[in-house]
């Protein structure tokens, strides 16, 4: 199956939840001719429309990359989105060290360079931002204080 | 004669050392702000407001510093166009589509110089046409109607299939998902919630920023680590800078087309940089011989994008000041400055307050002259910045584009869905569908639909009156040909080029 065609169906299977999604906007009754919905139906029926020649007329496949590098990039995505979740509760520097180090390990992996990457970023940037820059980033848990 | 003596005004105002000063600090701060990718002219002048104030500057001296920051953007954009293939900022996007292949073939200084002059000559030259055309040029914005915006934004995404992509169903699918992704949150005219899903935090609709820095820089992380360094964006090298007098010769046309295109796309509110460098670009293209060779490293490719985003960014300012209209997301930055200063931008600002005015564009002229100096001789020292190697650099930016967002949503909903985008960026890239689309329409989509609502208020539901005026059917006729033109048109130029290629693999 080509991913162009796979891509194509999630495609129009998002578009018509959205279509369905879109029958229940509530409109007010002071609404304009158009109303909230029309755009949306607009946008819809063309992304099925054009998800259908995705599906009838895929192009070439591009080259996936294989497990190893899947596992890679599934660590990747868990970093950022860990580090996305950690940054509130646990402050600034140390969530930035380790997401830091982790992608400086992943890219070149030798383990006193990235835990260095890690700590000089974090520290770093922390001062940059806050001291150059005037942002008011918390640095640390707010229960340590 | 008036137009001399009230600029000879602007300059005693801002010719002191002081605001020289201001301007080369506001150059050099916009140049990095502009290069460092997540950052853009936009959060770049947000983020200095709090400082220049707590500074206590007066008016004048806060808006020489900033309009400095806000140039200084428009020029560092492009060096991490053409040296990462990240655009710095979001009206540079189109100078990474020759700039970076320019530099995968070891033309990175060419680049840089021609874009730098291109930058210049777009800057200044929409500067002179602030000056000339502010008053008189307002009066072509007024005569757009909803119906002729409308068209305009349906002209913009039609037209971005013939470039972004080799196929039309897949740009304009990625200028639809962007539509799809504007209508989230809530409805402005009916005030009620669309596609939130009861979500409270996609009741302000998605930021178009976090999409940007997700799409393009996030994505970036992923095809990294999948290419192991190879093949990727980050390590182009930078050896020697000279300054290219045939490719500058060569680009002068391109230059001046790029000016005049961004200029009026500047003027057009709501349209802006992004419009005006995409403009710019596809113009060039259809004007341009070599066609094939665009998006593979024509210097063309790279000069009347970057001549354009700038004449837009100088362009931009003739509805802010003259109508109190914003043209682009950094002047509504601008604009929020001015009414911080308690400048009330408008007709009456050119006959009340003209040193404010007159000494704004001369500072503008000033900060032209800085910037070129600073991004032709002196561009090594901003590649310095970005020539660090990727195992820093990569989680720098990251860490940047993550603080970026935020300290400018304080979400951590916002950077979990900035990341989401950097997952949807490299499937897009992946699968060859072009991510400007996506952008554009995330950035137009409110605007196009309200536009369409506001004619539909106005022709009482009657939907030819989307037509009815000579300059909504240009734009409609425009559209359609721009957009079904490259799928035969492309029939006809596939078969010779093909062949060659094959060849030369």
């Amino acid at each position: 199956m080509k991913a162009d065609r796979i891509f194509g169906l999630v495609l129009m299977a998002v578009a018509l939840g959205y279509l369905y999604s879109a029958t229940s906007i509530q409109t007010s009754f002071l609404s304009d001719p158009v109303g909230p919905r029309v755009f949306p139906y607009l946008i819809g029926g063309f992304v099925v429309i054009g998800s259908a020649f995705l599906i009838i007329k895929p192009d070439a496949n591009a080259d996936w990359p294989g497990i190893g590098t899947l596992v890679q990039l599934a660590i990747a995505l868990a970093v950022l989105l860990g580090y996305a979740s950690a940054v509130r509760p646990f402050g600034f520097v140390i969530p930035t060290a380790i997401a830091a180090g982790v992608l400086s390990y992943q890219i070149n992996p030798k383990p006193v360079t990235a835990v260095l990457t890690g700590v000089g970023l974090s520290v770093g940037l922390f001062v940059l931002f806050n001291m150059v820059l005037g942002l008011s980033l918390v640095g640390f848990p707010r229960s340590w204080f | 004669m008036d137009i001399l003596s009230n600029l000879a005004m602007g300059f005693s105002i801002a010719l002191s050392p002081w605001s020289l000063m201001l301007a080369v600090i506001g150059c050099f701060i916009g140049t990095i702000v502009g290069a460092l990718p997540g950052l853009g002219p936009a959060n770049g002048v947000a983020l200095l407001i709090p400082i220049t104030f707590s500074m206590g500057l007066d008016a004048m001296s806060a808006l020489v510093l900033l309009t400095s920051v806000y140039y200084g953007a428009m020029y560092g954009g492009r060096i991490s166009s053409i040296l990462l293939n990240i655009p710095g900022d979001e009206p540079a996007m189109m100078t990474t589509l020759d700039g970076y292949p320019m530099a995968r073939q070891g033309r990175a200084g060419e680049a840089l110089v021609v874009s730098g002059v291109a930058s210049f000559v777009g800057a200044f030259l929409a500067t002179i046409g602030l000056m000339l055309l502010a008053p008189v040029l307002s009066r072509v914005a007024y005569q757009f109607g909803p119906a002729e915006y409308f068209a305009l934004y349906l002209l913009a995404f039609c037209t971005l299939g013939g470039l972004g992509s080799n196929n039309q169903a897949k740009s304009a699918l990625a200028a639809l998902i962007g539509l799809g992704i504007a209508m989230i949150g809530l409805d402005k005219t009916t005030g009620m919630p669309r596609f939130t899903f009861g979500e409270l935090h996609l009741m302000d609709g998605i930021d178009f920023l976090v999409a940007i820095v997700g799409l393009f820089a996030v994505s970036e992380v992923f095809f990294f680590i999948e290419s192991h360094g190879k093949n990727s964006a980050i390590g182009v090298v930078l050896d020697k800078v000279t300054i290219p007098w045939k490719a500058l010769r060569h680009t002068t046309g391109a230059m001046l087309r790029g000016t005049g295109i961004g200029f009026v796309a500047g003027i057009l509110p709501g349209a802006g940089a992004s419009l005006g460098s995409f403009l710019a670009y596809v113009a060039e293209k259809a004007v341009a011989k070599d066609k094939d060779s665009f998006g593979k490293g024509n210097v063309r490719g790279v000069a009347a994008p970057e001549a354009g985003n700038n004449a837009a960014a100088g362009g931009a300012l003739i509805p802010m000041l003259t109508l109190g209209v914003p043209g682009s997301g950094t002047t509504a930055v601008l604009l929020a400055l001015l009414l911080t200063l308690n400048i009330t931008p408008g007709p009456l600002l050119f006959t009340e307050r003209p040193e404010v005015v007159w000494g704004l564009i001369a500072a503008l002229l000033i900060a032209n002259i800085v910037l070129l100096i600073m991004n032709v001789p002196m561009v090594k020292i901003f590649v310095k910045i970005l020539s660090v190697p990727s195992h820093i650099l990569l989680p720098g930016v990251t860490m940047v584009a993550f603080v970026g967002i935020y300290s400018l949503t304080g979400s951590t909903f916002d950077m979990q869905l900035m990341v989401a985008f950097g997952i949807l960026g490299y499937v897009c890239r992946k699968l060859d569908i072009p991510t400007v689309p996506i952008i554009l329409g995330i950035l137009l989509g409110n605007a196009m639909e309200d536009n369409l609502r506001r004619a539909m208020v106005l022709s009482n539901g009657d939907w030819t009156y989307l037509f009815s005026s000579s300059v909504s059917t240009g734009l409609w006729i425009a559209a359609i040909v721009g957009f079904l033109a490259p799928i035969f048109l492309r029939r006809f130029l596939k078969r010779p080029e093909v062949q060659p290629e094959a060849i030369g693999d």
